[in-house]
């Protein structure tokens, strides 16, 4: 078809693409502690039964089972309605933050009843409280026994900053699609991309692995 | 209130235009992508080296990519290479190409979950390899994947919502033409989550009733 490859164009923006990929990055990895901390809260709270579990499982079913997307040109086009304003990147970061945190509420319940029973008794036996209980010998077992599940929400939190395109954050998509649209270079500008978040993907799956030898399970 | 009432109305057509293209959309290609997945991983499962690592290959690279990604190269690519597709058909190919390689993951944690003694055993009935493969393999992996097949539906709905980007009329596209027009942005998105959430969670209700009628929860662990 008479194509003729020149990667020059992307050699000439490599800077502004590897930035769009940091940036995606900093997003999964901002939304993933923010989602963690949603997550770990309402594991606990619907640990405690009653209304918080009820709770919790509105919380979850109803951000799973809405798309990202959805979620956020909500928060990004519609909560400035009701006069709550962020910018693209914080709307973002919330959004992908409150949707993982329902799919890590459900890793983080199966990692607590993976906890096994005795390792709670004996600490109690030694005369730990609550709060100690929970700090030195639950959430560590816990998070060990996460670990795979983390990483994997990770992994698939970085291929959803790509959502972040939409509303114009300069990620890694922005950029290819930018540059498509500038210059033309289809193939090259989708190969460049495609590449880059293959091989980010493959390179945390790797570290993953790693870090999986690294602490053995307990 | 009555004022959305009123605007909503006036959108019914358009909304209820992109609601069944979400759902046609859906439905094309979580088929096209389980029959792309069985060939996949029956390639991946009992594939000689020649058939399998091309697969493989591709199959960790669409699901390494982000879909969003994948949805616009296919669109602007396609495009480029002149062949003239509409949006709701590239749509439907990187949808597909997306759904067909996870499914080709499942289908082959499932086959080969199944003991191999099966197969010896079908081998001794005098079977041939296409009668065991219809009669024996798939419908022991049919069960196992059920769950995670009812999942994979839920996701490509929520997925669907990705092609409004490249200009597809679904249900989030009609949305936003929508809100074009009548500015009420807060209340026209919530009412397309709250679809898009209808929707799933009757596959989610649908599909824990089918795994508790057929499926063996020892069977296959949700990955």
């Amino acid at each position: 078809m008479g194509y003729s490859f020149n990667f020059g164009v992307i050699w000439a923006r490599v800077d502004v693409f590897l930035l769009g990929l940091a940036l995606g990055l900093a997003l999964a990895l901002a939304a993933l502690v923010i989602g963690t901390v949603l997550g770990l809260a309402a594991a606990f709270a619907a640990e405690a039964g009653g209304v918080r579990r009820k709770l919790v499982a509105v919380y979850v079913s109803l951000f799973r089972n809405m798309p990202l997307l959805v979620i956020v040109l909500l928060v990004y086009f519609g909560l400035p309605q009701w006069g709550v304003t962020f910018g693209k990147i914080e709307s973002f970061i919330l959004a992908l933050a409150v949707y993982s945190g329902a799919y890590l509420t459900e890793v983080f319940r199966a990692g607590l009843s993976g906890v096994p029973k005795g390792v709670t008794d004996a600490g109690r036996a030694m005369g730990l409280g609550r709060l100690p209980l929970l700090w030195l010998i639950v959430l560590p077992i816990m998070l060990r026994n996460c670990l795979p599940a983390l990483g994997t929400t990770f992994i698939s939190l970085f291929k959803d900053t790509s959502l972040a395109a939409v509303i114009a954050v300069p990620e890694l998509t922005y950029e290819a699609r930018k540059l498509n649209t500038e210059t033309f270079r289809v193939a090259e500008a989708w190969a460049t991309a495609s590449v880059l978040y293959l091989a980010t993907c493959l390179l945390i799956a790797a570290a993953l692995r790693f870090a999986e030898r690294r602490f053995p399970k307990f | 209130m009555a004022d959305f009432l009123h605007q909503l109305w006036i959108a019914r057509f358009a909304l209820t235009q992109g609601l069944i293209l979400t759902l046609w959309l859906s439905l094309v290609s979580i088929i096209a992508g389980t029959l792309l997945g069985i060939m996949g991983g029956v390639a991946l499962t009992y594939g000689g080296r020649l058939v399998r690592w091309p697969v493989r290959a591709m199959v960790d690279a669409l699901r390494g990519i982000p879909v969003l990604v994948l949805i616009l190269a296919v669109f602007y690519l396609l495009t480029f290479a002149g062949i003239n597709f509409t949006a709701v058909e590239s749509g439907l190919i990187a949808l597909s190409l997306f759904s067909g390689a996870h499914m080709a993951e499942i289908v082959r944690g499932a086959l080969s979950a199944i003991p191999a003694g099966q197969i010896d055993a079908g081998k001794a009935l005098g079977l041939s390899s296409f009668r065991i493969f219809a009669l024996v393999l798939l419908p022991q992996a049919a069960r196992m994947i059920m769950p995670v097949w009812i999942n994979t539906g839920a996701e490509l709905v929520k997925t669907s919502t990705l092609l409004s980007v490249i200009g597809t009329g679904e249900l989030l596209f009609r949305t936003q033409e929508v809100i074009g027009r009548n500015f009420m942005t807060l209340e026209f998105y919530s009412f397309a989550g709250a679809l898009y959430f209808l929707i799933n969670f009757s596959i989610e209700q649908l599909g824990q009733a089918i795994s508790r009628r057929v499926g063996n929860p020892a069977d296959i662990q949700a990955r």
